[in-house]
């Protein structure tokens, strides 16, 4: 889409708030071990009440959740919640293990830490918090993260806090959770909105991640890392987007948002060439139902005869904006549909811009023109087949969010989707309601707790790749490359443990480059728990398998994530073979091909082991493979020569 | 000393003059520079450590000893009129005409209101605050709010009780349709017998005590639900009965109303906590829907007259518990002490040691009754079938069937109000005044725990 955006020009202003999940024992705020299972559980439903601020107003998202009768299932399972869960029990004190390495990071990054930390409640009302807020406490203020090696970006707040439920689904008003993830520690590191790039964007999260990586002590895989983006640009709205779950779809998110807020503005700007006003837009939605009595709109017939209505609003002004692309696929119209789905809990609208389709006439769309007295060369008109109530209010959104698009671009919480593009979540909460968790006194950071952090910080991007360099004799290249990659933590913890046997390049190598190879021809090598990886190193560095045989074992646990590595092992028959029945089956090869190898002459060795290594590749060291050759050519071709 | 802090601190906010709810810069020793607005310091935390709410809405500590400066940027900004609230309706309800609930405030958690700037739990209960709050409560009755007093539950003592049984006879004869009274739970069931004592001669209308396990600030809060269920009883249940209405279950699907005499907390936190001790709850109250569903259709029938007060309650009852120590030394001493009557929550059948029965006589020689109940909360006390048992009563020990422990001591409360004569007293006690004694457990009287495999 579209020509190449100058974003400094633009005025670009990105910042990221970055949430991963720590590797402790327990939770936050209870004794249930911090992952997440399939196992049986209990559920029970319950509702969330919008409450009052002081100043008596409430969410009004909540609010609007609340009136249509919005309720939670929780399922509870019984290894992995507890009565904190279940808001039934007041929270245990902090969790001290996640405390110290949050410390760790905010030491490692130069923040400054508070001489009390005081844990707050964050409103939060979509259910996906039993309590109706979340539990976080600000470990640190303000600090810097190094990108690379010459380039540190600011950052605002380094927060502790709890994870949410997992949403498992949606019935009607029923949303169902489970309450496994609730409550598993996570740090969420906020830069300053410095970021002025989309690529840059995409390098700081990388960054930031590599550093918390460093320690150690945070949780890997799907959903343990999740990236939120605030996005704005001159003069558009400060947009937030929700749950970016790759590095790479970043500088994706980033440039629709972007080429969003750009054509929402030309909207704008365009309406008012056109001298739409607020005034323009104080229409209701009407009733039109009549028009459609003998419809072959097959969509429309099935509301009606289910007692539904259709409903119609005009937007002065509009024709042929509601059509104008805003993201890739996601037109204007897309945007109002949007509005009248969230507010108005109707399947979607149809807008003149796409009329006639969907089985709806020419004829129709003429008289609903004429009925509402719309001009069909500058007005649009919005229509909503449903429940008379429901259509009534997704109309008045959609006016409300027409009127809206007379100041250019609303703000607004989106959610990513997998292709980068965008999609209404609700308006952006007014000032976050936070206030004080009373049944958590605050907590004094004492000298121990920093003195243990200490021993945890990471060290700093420079010191660890000199240590790669110096210790254990890795090429920078390869020593950057193991940084880099997401299982550094095992890699470096294998390093230390099978170095005495195997080569720390050896290692980095089959995780850099094996590994790596593996991913890019599809296998799914990232869910193979690092236990598994483990093992796989430490048969090779015990000598029962070769090192040639690990793509083909690491496949095979990949397709098979049931299965032990032993088993798998055997099945294979990688299991390494004794040299004597090597040589006796290489042996029985060149015998074999003898004429053949007789007949090459010098290059006898070379076909010679290429036949050999076919047959045992994996199942003997390659080296030994050699010598064997070697040593039964002589014999052969001595002997007969 | 400004707002909590300590001698440091409060000396340096006094010479720059700033106060709680000012925008402050503060400069540590370290060269950060933190700006927020000045929380006064709550509760029990380090008086030298200054708290400041940070723009984000997160608060921080900042120990006395770190700071370097401290600078006025903004000064507290008074609030404006505050505009109409947001109402939770889309359309306000009208009340059916002439139901009136009266709700009764006595404090507790379900009338208590978060300070959000602090944390801190200020009692407080209006009218406005409960239709703000509940404004569902008007489906089913028009309202009227009053604080009797505000104090935590754990504080409540018997001259207390005749307080509320006056407030709530005052509100019966002015022609409500039913009290709803909001209490702390911790003593709650107390309370609620205590009523049910005082009113078992004569009452029109249900009582419904109500309150909350989860604070009202919060989104998962059970007040509401509770307190719509309270409302729902007292305006339209068919008994008029002194009740205790909470959540049924961990889920807000129905809640129960239980008898004031059988009803107990039986766990510090759950939403569920109350439940009927060996005997069913009297009705299911389902508020999303208004429905009330009867489960024990033994009850006393609402009616438009004939309300009977029999309030005053004595101060200086004993309640102990028998347990593997020097039982008979407590008893001797309670006796010592002048205590009209003593309850005892003896061991399994309602036993105390042999050594405590000596204390025992002496105190029936000397007109003090001793009231025995059980420990084991469920099931009934039986004294003949051991010996230990048959000295009790030989001793002069009343035993009191399957009445919980908490209700036999607001019983004997009751009671001595009335007479001291230990015959008189003996009666009172053993008579079923106001369902506090059933005769008849079937099995399922009795909750199943948990004991592994599929829940």
């Amino acid at each position: 889409m579209g020509e190449k955006l100058d974003y400094k020009k633009l005025g670009l202003k990105v910042g990221l708030e970055i949430h991963q999940q720590l590797d402790t024992k327990h939770k936050l705020f209870c004794n249930c071990p911090a992952d997440l299972v399939e196992a049986e559980h209990d559920s029970f439903i319950r509702r969330l009440r919008p409450t009052r601020s002081e100043l008596g107003d409430v969410d009004i998202a909540a609010l609007f959740e609340w009136r249509k009768g919005r309720a939670y299932e929780y399922q509870a399972p019984l290894l992995h919640s507890c009565l904190v869960e279940a808001d039934e029990e007041p929270p245990h004190p902090l969790n001290r293990e996640a405390l110290l390495i949050a410390l760790a990071f905010a030491l490692s990054v130069e923040a400054w830490i508070p001489d009390e930390i005081h844990v707050m409640r964050k409103v939060v009302i979509d259910g996906s918090n039993t309590s109706g807020f979340q539990r976080t406490a600000v470990i640190g203020l303000g600090g810097h993260l190094w990108v690379s090696h010459d380039k540190k970006i600011p950052l605002e707040t380094i927060v502790v806090e709890e994870d949410a439920s997992r949403k498992m689904g949606e019935r009607g008003k029923v949303i169902s959770y489970r309450l496994d993830r609730l409550g598993i520690p996570l740090i969420e590191i906020a830069t300053a909105p410095v970021i002025s790039s989309p690529e840059e964007a995409r390098e700081v999260a990388e960054a930031i991640g590599r550093q918390l990586r460093l320690m150690g002590r945070v949780k890997r895989g799907i959903g343990t890392i999740r990236q939120d983006l605030n996005v704005s640009i001159e003069g558009g709205a400060k947009t937030e987007i929700k749950g970016v779950q790759r590095l790479d779809l970043i500088p994706k998110v980033i440039e629709n948002e972007v080429r969003r807020q750009l054509a929402l503005l030309e909207v704008r700007d365009e309406l008012a060439r056109r001298g739409i006003d607020p005034g323009s837009l104080q229409e209701e939605p009407r009733d039109v139902t009549g028009v459609f009595r003998e419809t072959k709109s097959k969509i429309i017939r099935k509301t009606l005869d289910r007692g539904g209505k259709v409903y119609a609003l005009r937007l002065r002004g509009f024709k042929g904006l509601l059509g104008r692309e805003v993201m890739p696929g996601r037109r204007f119209g897309t945007e109002l549909a949007d509005y009248a789905r969230f507010w108005g809990g109707v399947g979607g609208i149809f807008h003149s811009d796409e009329l006639p389709g969907y089985g709806i006439s020419m004829g129709e769309v003429e008289r609903v023109y004429e009925l509402l007295g719309a001009d069909k060369n500058s007005d649009a008109i919005v229509l909503v087949a449903d429940k008379e109530e429901n259509a009534i209010k997704a109309l008045k959104a959609v006016r409300d969010r027409a009127l809206e698009a007379l100041k250019g671009v609303p703000e607004e919480t989106r959610g990513a989707r997998e292709d980068g593009t965008t999609f209404y979540m609700r308006p952006r909460p007014g000032s976050a309601r936070m206030y004080p968790e009373t049944d958590i006194p605050p907590i004094r950071v004492t000298e121990d707790m920093i003195r243990e952090a200490e021993k945890m910080k990471p060290e700093p991007l420079p010191v660890k790749l000199e240590k790669l360099v110096e210790t254990y004799g890795l090429a920078r290249g390869l020593a950057e490359q193991a940084i880099r990659d997401l299982r550094f933590d095992l890699i470096e913890r294998l390093i230390y443990r099978y170095g005495d046997k195997l080569p720390a390049k050896t290692i980095v190598s089959l995780f850099v480059v094996q590994l790596r190879g593996l991913r890019g021809e599809g296998v799914d090598v990232d869910s193979i728990p690092d236990e598994k990886l483990e093992k796989v190193i430490s048969l090779i560095a015990e000598g029962r398998i070769a090192k040639e045989a690990f793509e083909k074992l690491v496949t095979a646990i990949a397709m098979n994530p049931q299965a032990n590595v032993e088993d798998l092992v055997k099945d294979l028959g990688l299991g390494k073979m004794g040299v004597e029945e090597a040589s006796s089956i290489i042996e029985k090869i060149l015998r074999d091909n003898i004429d053949v190898l007789k007949a090459k002459g010098s290059k006898a060795f070379n076909i010679a082991m290429g036949l050999a290594m076919k047959e045992l590749r994996g199942k003997i060291e390659g080296r030994t493979v050699a010598r064997l050759v070697r040593e039964k050519l002589e014999e052969l071709l001595g002997a007969n020569s | 000393m400004v707002a909590g802090y300590g001698a440091e601190l409060s000396k340096l906010l006094e010479s720059i003059g700033a106060e709680p709810g000012d925008r402050v810069r503060v400069l540590t020793i370290d060269g950060t520079t933190i700006e927020g607005v000045i929380l006064p310091r709550y509760e029990l935390g380090d008086s030298n450590v200054l708290v400041v709410k940070l723009r984000s809405g997160y608060n921080v500590g900042i120990h006395a000893g770190r700071i370097e400066k401290v600078e006025i940027v903004g000064r507290s900004a008074k609030r404006g009129p505050i505009g109409a609230p947001v109402s939770l309706l889309e359309k306000e309800p009208s009340p059916p005409s002439r139901v009136l609930v009266s709700i009764l405030g006595t404090g507790g958690t379900i009338a208590s209101r978060v300070d959000y700037e602090t944390g801190a739990v200020k009692p407080s209960m209006s009218q406005e605050e409960v239709l703000l709050a509940v404004p569902e409560v008007l489906n089913y009755a028009s309202i009227e709010v009053e604080e009797v007093f505000s104090v935590l539950s754990e504080e409540m003592k018997p001259w207390m009780w005749e307080r509320i049984v006056d407030a709530v006879a005052r509100k019966i004869e002015s022609g409500v349709s039913g009290v709803v009274v909001a209490h702390g739970t911790d003593t709650m069931s107390y309370t609620a017998a205590a009523l049910s004592f005082a009113f078992h001669r004569g009452l029109p209308v249900p009582v419904a005590f109500v309150g909350a396990q989860r604070s009202s600030d919060r989104p998962s809060s059970d007040a509401a639900f509770n307190l719509l269920s309270a409302v729902i009883v007292a305006a339209k249940a068919p008994f008029s009965e002194v009740v205790v209405v909470m959540h049924g279950e961990t889920g807000d699907t129905y809640s129960l109303a239980h008898r004031g005499v059988r009803v107990r907390k039986m766990h510090t936190s759950r939403r569920d906590a109350f439940q009927s001790i060996n005997a069913l709850p009297l009705a299911k109250i389902y508020p999303d829907s208004g429905k009330i569903e009867i489960l024990d259709n033994e009850y006393r029938r609402r009616k438009s007259q004939g309300l009977v007060v029999d309030n005053g309650f004595d101060d200086k009852v004993a309640y102990v518990k028998h347990y593997p120590g020097p039982i008979a030394e407590i008893l001797e001493t309670l006796i010592d002490k002048g205590f009209h009557g003593i309850v005892i929550e003896g061991t399994g059948f309602g036993h105390v040691s042999t050594d405590a029965i000596k204390a025992i006589r002496r105190a029936v020689e000397e007109g003090i009754p001793v009231v025995v109940a059980s420990q084991t909360l469920f099931g009934r006390v039986n004294l003949n079938v051991y010996s230990t048992g048959r000295k009790m009563l030989e001793a002069g020990v009343i035993p009191v069937e399957d009445m919980i422990p908490e209700t036999a001591y607001v019983k004997l409360s009751w009671v001595l109000a009335r007479t001291r004569d230990l015959g008189e007293i003996r009666k009172l006690m053993t008579s079923n005044l106001a369902g506090e004694i059933g005769y008849r457990h079937h099995v399922r009287l009795y909750p199943r725990w948990y004991h592994g495999g599929k829940a």
